[in-house]
């Protein structure tokens, strides 16, 4: 059963066809991959499991209803999966705030350390993750100003010098550089919040 | 130091597996899932026994 040669998108379209062992092959292939992935982040091996379970019945329902659009990138869809319901369970912690009324009163339930809390951490690598792939559909010319001046925290003095281009120029392609991004956010309501 | 732990910790993360409960389950619940299409495009899930 365990047929390793097959592609996960070969897999993907016979499952779709009714072959219930090809679901089986992906799991086995990649349980300990996700699961990991999900443990990494919230250090429990129940909740583990469960949104392990909850991934893989949202994955078999969106496959089942024909939903589910091949390009070959059935794990990083998976994973994508898992990492929204990760987020979920937190934000549903969040919500229902743990309270133990043991009549003392602790300083830690009222300050915090200022750190991002594991969902806004999530969030956060999230929300830069997809910056960074936006960046990388500008033109050359302004995704490079871009780089060199909100990742290396170079001048516009720098940046002219660097790239041979006057400083206005530098300054146009960044100009371009953000209106383009802002375009195709908006185009494709993307929401880049934290 | 620093190094022992980190590298013993990440021994560990790959050793983590679903239970095999959990697999048969999906497994299961993937075979009796059925999806029924109606003509105006309309589709149900229903769970077979």
């Amino acid at each position: 059963m365990k047929d390793y040669t097959l592609s996960d998108a070969v897999l993907v379209n016979n499952y779709i066809k009714g072959d219930e062992c090809a679901l089986s092959i992906l799991i086995e292939r990649h349980k300990q991959r996700i699961y990991s992935f999900i443990y990494s982040k919230v250090f429990d091996r129940d909740v583990s499991e469960d949104i392990f379970q909850d991934t893989f019945i949202k994955v078999i329902r969106t496959l089942k209803n024909g939903k589910y659009n091949e390009e070959g990138k059935f794990l990083p869809w998976v994973m994508r999966i898992a990492h929204n319901l990760v987020i979920d369970h937190f934000r549903k912690g969040n919500r229902m705030p743990k309270f133990e009324d043991n009549g003392e009163f602790s300083i830690f339930s009222v300050i915090s350390d200022g750190d991002l809390n594991a969902e806004k951490r999530l969030i956060k690598d999230q929300v830069e993750e997809d910056l960074r792939n936006l960046i990388q559909e500008l033109p050359d010319d302004q995704k490079e100003v871009l780089v060199m001046r909100m990742y290396r925290d170079m001048s516009f003095k720098e940046i002219s010098d660097k790239t041979g281009v006057s400083i206005n120029t530098a300054l146009g392609r960044m100009r371009y550089a953000l209106i383009n991004l802002r375009k195709v956010i908006e185009k494709n309501n993307i929401v880049l919040t934290n | 130091m620093a190094k022992f732990y980190f590298t013993s910790s990440k021994r560990e993360e790959k050793h983590l597996l679903p239970s095999r409960n959990t697999i048969n389950f999906l497994l299961n619940y993937s075979k009796s899932l059925q999806v029924i299409e109606c003509s105006n495009s309309l589709k149900f899930e229903t769970i077979l026994n």
